[in-house]
């Protein structure tokens, strides 16, 4: 519990320089105040396995893996979306489809989500957290069987993932 | 039905072809402060956003269910951000972009209270 | 050249913004509207925040545009998502020819 507050008293800290900058030790000095007072009262609310933030391997697969293959998914599926858009035949195939994923926690499960829907024609409709399963609305349905989906949709983040927040 | 589909693709095609022409040639002028350098910049970049944000709101009066409708308020609300964003670059006034981080939360949170109203429970679900 | 690479940055941006809601005004059902809009919309918002970065720099609101980027990445696709459960739950229909419905048939 010590270690979550200190965790959260350093984002609160970064945020409040972000929002004044350039820094000077009066603005330093009320931000200092400010983000204590946040970490004492919502300290144990956000963050439950603090030890995980320790290992500086996750930091690297979060910077080099993570988010380069992301911004080339988003640009993407902002071209795929014009396509379809523009076309006057109107090209869509949509359905929900099912498929599995391995990952357990919060963290996790909510990138994986939020990768999934900036990715090119794919939204989480809706997460099943006993069984691991995913309801992603496809616009352009390719199978509708759950091994193939998966390998399609799922399995490119889940392999990172699984590295940085496990 | 064949016959008024191409009529309507061709008045739209019109519509939009001379909206485009507009924002080409003829910037909205001067519309906020005086001697400010990008003036028609920033004019060409409203009348995008005029012209989007008409397409919201059609799709907020007509949409057949509420969700339509949700979705076309959100997505109005995320456009706001970018014409905060380039109301700080071509005004040079830099709390624009104070309007535009206290929108995007401000934003998100009435969206998940509109998503939970659609879903018929009550906030404690 | 910051200028010039911010300002081709913004008017991609500023196209992108436009396609998205031609998006929601043609696609046939909440769902398929959803899509498009929040993908384009986000990122189109986000290529003109970044322009806006280049245009003025490192400055007190540069650091505020960074910020705004961030929430907004992290904030939309949560959104979108929300809605897209809501809705479903409400019981809005997909569209004709949609292929298939997993979700209904898993909670009959």
């Amino acid at each position: 519990m010590k270690k979550s507050k200190i965790i959260l008293f350093i984002l609160a800290f970064i945020i409040w320089i972000f929002l004044n900058w350039k820094p000077d030790w009066q603005h330093l000095l009320v931000g200092f105040f400010i983000a204590v007072f946040v970490s004492y009262i919502t300290g144990d609310l956000f963050i439950y396995r603090a030890y995980i933030l320790k290992n500086p391997l996750r930091y690297w697969y979060f910077a080099f893996y993570y988010i380069p293959i992301f911004l080339w998914e988003c640009v993407k599926a902002n071209f795929d979306v014009a396509y379809r858009v523009i076309h006057p035949a109107l090209p869509i195939n949509p359905g929900i489809v099912k498929v599995k994923t391995s990952l357990k926690t919060d963290t996790g499960l909510t990138f994986l989500a939020n990768s999934i829907t900036l990715m090119p024609g794919t939204l989480v409709v809706d997460v099943n957290r006993e069984e691991g399963v995913l309801y992603v609305h496809w616009i352009d349905v390719k199978s509708k069987d759950v091994e193939a989906a998966t390998k399609i949709i799922v399995e490119r983040f889940e392999k990172i993932l699984k590295k940085i927040f496990e | 039905m064949k016959l008024g589909k191409i009529l309507r693709w061709i008045l739209g095609v019109f519509v939009f072809g001379g909206v485009l022409a507009v924002i080409i040639l003829k910037p909205l002028p001067f519309l906020f402060y005086h001697n400010l350098p990008r003036l028609g910049f920033l004019g060409r970049a409203i009348y995008i956003f005029i012209l989007a944000s008409f397409m919201c709101i059609y799709r907020i009066g007509k949409g057949p269910t509420g969700a339509d409708r949700i979705v076309a308020l959100d997505i109005l609300g995320i456009m706001i951000v970018g014409l905060c964003a380039i109301l700080t670059i071509s005004t040079g006034r830099s709390w624009y972009i104070d309007i535009g981080i206290a929108w995007v939360l401000q934003s998100f949170i009435s969206t998940l209270a509109l998503a939970k109203y659609l879903e018929g429970k009550g906030f404690d679900e | 050249m910051n200028d010039l690479i911010g300002f081709i940055l913004i008017s991609i941006g500023l196209v992108f913004d436009l396609l998205g809601c031609v998006g929601l005004v043609r696609l046939p059902d909440a769902y398929n509207r959803l899509q498009a809009a929040t993908k384009c919309v986000t990122m189109g918002t986000c290529s003109i925040l970044f322009g806006t970065l280049l245009v003025i720099g490192f400055t007190a609101a540069g650091m505020k545009v960074i910020l705004c980027m961030i929430f907004l990445i992290l904030t939309s696709p949560v959104a979108s998502h929300a809605i897209a459960r809501g809705s479903h739950k409400s019981g809005v229909k997909l569209w004709e020819g949609s292929v298939c419905d997993a979700y209904a048939e898993d909670n009959k």
